[in-house]
């Protein structure tokens, strides 16, 4: 039995959220009517900056011709090999430098440098090396990998000494330790990590498709782009919106399985 | 024959900037089904003494010998309680208490019997598939002994087990070790900074000096009132304050002056 007073309490907490939604879903209206009207009226030229209907019609026939979709998943796809691909290695390097300290303190500055150099400088290169298919994961992973050693090292730097101390009194190996502490503790950093490589890895693709590609959303935003045509770039661009937004939810969700199994309080 | 033996046992740290001696000629020799407690002024190398027993670090100079055999590495023999219970919150009670036997690859079934066998035994039964965050401070701290205990030792370090909790937890905790370390029939050394805690548990309280630490005094805890009394008995009994003041006077000639 709850009492008045605290029933009181959960209905104005209730509203607030409601009124935070509704506000939420007008400004999206808002912006759209006044985009639409704008171009409509002609206050903005609708060749510049297109508009809403006009998206939705462009929308309809990108989709139903079936290419948009394809694009839509080539890019996709990319973006979660390249995730996979930075989140695998870049636990590797983290644990090899836990590993060794030796490595650690030999490669430290070159990491910090890689760290700073802005990899989209490196696009020429991968597209040499690795040809138009392959150096889209070549960026992605760029992007996205050193961010993933440095995140997951200061999660293992987290972790306390003494719970270290305490598998070396059970005399643990070092592989134990890594496996029985050191990756199991790590998995809210883990999360954490996947969380900031949705967004990076995404770049990362497409930068890569810019550079050089024949399918995907980046090639159809240049493409657009280059045949000036506002609304192929523009239906691009949400679908990139969407898609950052489905792996967001999938990476949600896999945060919620593993805070359950592994039971991490939040 | 004694269990654990020091034989000149000396330890020096040594960083880039200087050499630190923390230990020098320790000798010391602690019998099967001992209860030891080791106090002393913070930093005067207290943990270092357990560690070395442990075989996690090796002496600079002299020997530690366990049943009359020199220790290299870490032993079977030993087991170590630490001030933090250090559970996995991603493992539950249960499988927390295998964690040294997985380590030291000790026959599953057979740890895990007793590990249930000991949860049951101590009052912790209904609490083998619950989370440690779901356990109470004292609880924790009874599962890490526990813990401790499933992978057999003959041993037991404890290393200020009892200092994270509060006061009242800490005598009902000190009295259930007490007897669950008697019952067990371990040898075992405590290091505490609680004079009242190392009397009432202890056969013989060893005092340390201040850095480079040796052991200067040993006192043997006899009372009139009979022998196998509980520490909470032992804090009522008539010589309780003698043993009491002659370590804390000591203790305040170690503490390096502040005037």
């Amino acid at each position: 039995m709850s009492s008045p007073l605290y029933d009181d309490y959960l209905r104005i907490q209730k509203r607030r959220l409601r009124i935070v939604s509704l506000t939420r879903l007008s400004v999206l209206i808002l912006f759209l009517a006044l985009w639409e009207l704008a171009a409509e009226w002609r206050w903005i030229d609708p060749m510049l900056t297109s508009k809403p209907s006009q998206l939705w019609t462009s929308f309809r026939e990108l989709a139903f011709e079936g290419s948009l979709f394809k694009h839509t998943w080539i890019s996709g796809l990319e973006t979660l090999v390249g995730i996979v691909i930075s989140m695998l290695l870049g636990t590797a390097i983290a644990v090899l430098f836990w590993w060794s300290t030796f490595a650690s303190k030999v490669l430290e500055p070159y990491i910090v440098v890689l760290n700073a150099l802005p990899k989209v400088a490196l696009g020429p290169i991968f597209y040499i090396w690795l040809g138009d298919r392959y150096s889209i994961y070549g960026m992605a992973v760029a992007i996205s990998v050193i961010v993933t050693i440095i995140m997951v090292e200061s999660g293992f730097r987290e972790i306390s000494k003494t719970k270290l101390k305490l598998m070396g009194s059970f005399g643990a190996t070092r592989f134990q330790m890594l496996r029985m502490v050191l990756l199991p503790a790590s998995v809210p950093h883990f999360i954490a990590t996947l969380k900031v490589n949705v967004g990076l890895t995404l770049v990362g693709v497409v930068m890569g498709e810019f550079l050089s590609s024949k399918a995907g959303l980046g090639y159809l935003i240049i493409y657009g782009g280059q045949v000036f045509q506002m609304n192929l770039v523009m239906v691009s661009i949400m679908m990139l919106a969407l898609l950052s937004v489905i792996l967001y939810g999938i990476v949600n969700l896999l945060a919620r399985y593993a805070r359950k199994k592994y039971n991490h309080e939040s | 024959m004694a269990q654990i033996e020091l034989k000149d046992v000396g330890l020096s740290y040594f960083t880039l900037k200087q050499e630190t001696e923390a230990l020098r000629d320790i000798n010391l020799s602690i019998k099967h089904g001992e209860f030891i407690s080791i106090v002393g002024p913070s930093g005067c190398g207290k943990s270092t003494l357990l560690s070395l027993v442990s075989g996690m670090l090796k002496p600079t100079k002299g020997k530690v010998l366990i049943d009359g055999q020199e220790v290299s590495g870490t032993s079977p023999k030993v087991g170590y309680m630490l001030q933090h219970d250090h559970l996995f919150e991603w493992r539950d009670v249960l499988n927390n208490l295998l964690v040294g036997a997985e380590i030291r690859r000790m026959d599953r079934g057979k740890a895990k019997q007793k590990a249930l066998e000991l949860l049951e035994r101590y009052g912790l039964g209904e609490f083998a598939r619950h989370g440690p965050s779901q356990l109470s401070g004292g609880m924790r701290q009874r599962v890490a002994l526990i813990r401790t205990l499933v992978a057999e030792p003959d041993i037991l370090l404890l290393d200020e087990p009892f200092s994270a909790l509060d006061y009242q937890t800490r005598l009902t905790l000190s009295e259930e070790v007490f007897h669950i370390i008697k019952d067990q029939g371990k040898t075992a050394v405590l290091v505490t900074h609680d004079l009242s805690e190392a009397i009432s548990m202890a056969d013989r309280v060893m005092v340390m000096s201040k850095r480079p630490s040796t052991i200067s005094t040993v006192h043997t805890i006899l009372f009139e009132e009979g022998d196998n009394l509980s520490p909470w008995k032992k804090r009522e009994a008539g010589r309780y304050n003698h043993f009491f003041n002659a370590i804390w006077k000591e203790l305040e000639e170690h503490v390096i002056p502040t005037v």
